[in-house]
């Protein structure tokens, strides 16, 4: 389970996730959260659905081409139990609807706004994650995660 | 159509991002939670690069006044820090410690075809959809 440290790829990504959010805000005026883009693309009743899907069928562009160029850069890996995998499935989906935001529409736009909800969320879904992993890794034993 | 060549753009320059930052390797994210094992600050930096890119482009955006392609900027309104912001964000993050994954990064490794992935954003939208079902009617104003 170790994973090195990788500060120069880890900062430039963030740039052009940071680029891409502050582009999206700049041109069409909307947060770049995927679990609110994700949610109302699937399941809201009216509004516009059309950009969302648009945006997601991006992503999943996006994701072909790291398949094509750099495939070990996907998680590909198959060693999680299916059954860890829709349990944390059904909660992130659960909790990013309650929670109106993920890690990028409450971490990456939210923090940038200083929304003082967003900082809220987003202490909180650290410290949860970080104890759920401490209870799983250092108390029960287990090692979730897809590798 | 301009708003929709930006939105798909967005979106593929967002997958780019996440994998070259690492976010689409589950085991680097709980690497970065795992504060009392052999921790890995990676995701900090993420962090950083990104708000910090977006401090400085956000301000840019709202100094125009108005978008490039669209009237107003659609904005959340809510200032309310309540039971449903920090109990809905306690339990993402409880799915985020378990599986290493939150939505972004999932929907872009689908492209790796892993069956665990698909299981995860399968379950994610079932999620999405039981808390639709369950209590989000207020939400929909």
């Amino acid at each position: 389970m170790s994973s090195s440290f990788t500060p120069v790829s880890s900062t430039l990504g963030g740039v052009l996730l940071g680029i891409a959010a502050s582009a999206l805000l700049l041109a069409n005026g909307e947060i770049c959260g995927i679990s609110g883009i994700m949610g109302s693309a699937a399941f809201a009743r009216r509004g516009d659905r059309v950009w969302r899907l648009v945006f997601l069928a991006g992503l999943l562009a996006g994701g072909a081409i790291v398949a094509w160029a750099d495939r070990p850069a996907l998680a590909v890996a198959s060693e999680q139990s299916m059954g860890l995998a829709a349990l944390s499935g059904v909660l992130v989906g659960v909790g990013t609807r309650m929670g109106e935001g993920c890690t990028s529409g409450h971490g990456l736009c939210g923090i940038a706004r200083f929304s003082g909800r967003s900082i809220v969320a987003t202490l909180v879904f650290m410290a949860t994650g970080a104890a759920t992993v401490f209870v799983l890794r250092h108390v029960i034993g287990v090692a979730a995660g897809v590798p | 159509m301009k708003r929709l060549v930006v939105a798909f753009a967005c979106g593929l320059l967002f997958a780019l991002g996440l994998a070259i930052s690492g976010m689409t390797h589950p085991s680097k994210v709980l690497a970065f939670l795992d504060f009392a094992g052999a921790w890995d600050p990676s995701l900090a930096f993420v962090m950083g690069g990104g708000v910090l890119v977006n401090v400085l482009l956000f301000r840019v955006a709202f100094r125009r006044g108005a978008p490039l392609l669209a009237s107003a900027f659609a904005l959340p309104d809510r200032r309310a820090i309540d039971a449903r912001l920090v109990g809905g964000a306690a339990l993402f993050g409880v799915g985020w410690g378990i599986g290493g994954f939150c939505p972004g990064p999932a929907v872009v490794s689908l492209a790796g075809g892993a069956a665990p992935v698909i299981v995860f954003v399968v379950a994610m939208l079932a999620g999405m959809a039981l808390h639709g079902r369950v209590g989000s009617h207020r939400s929909e104003s």
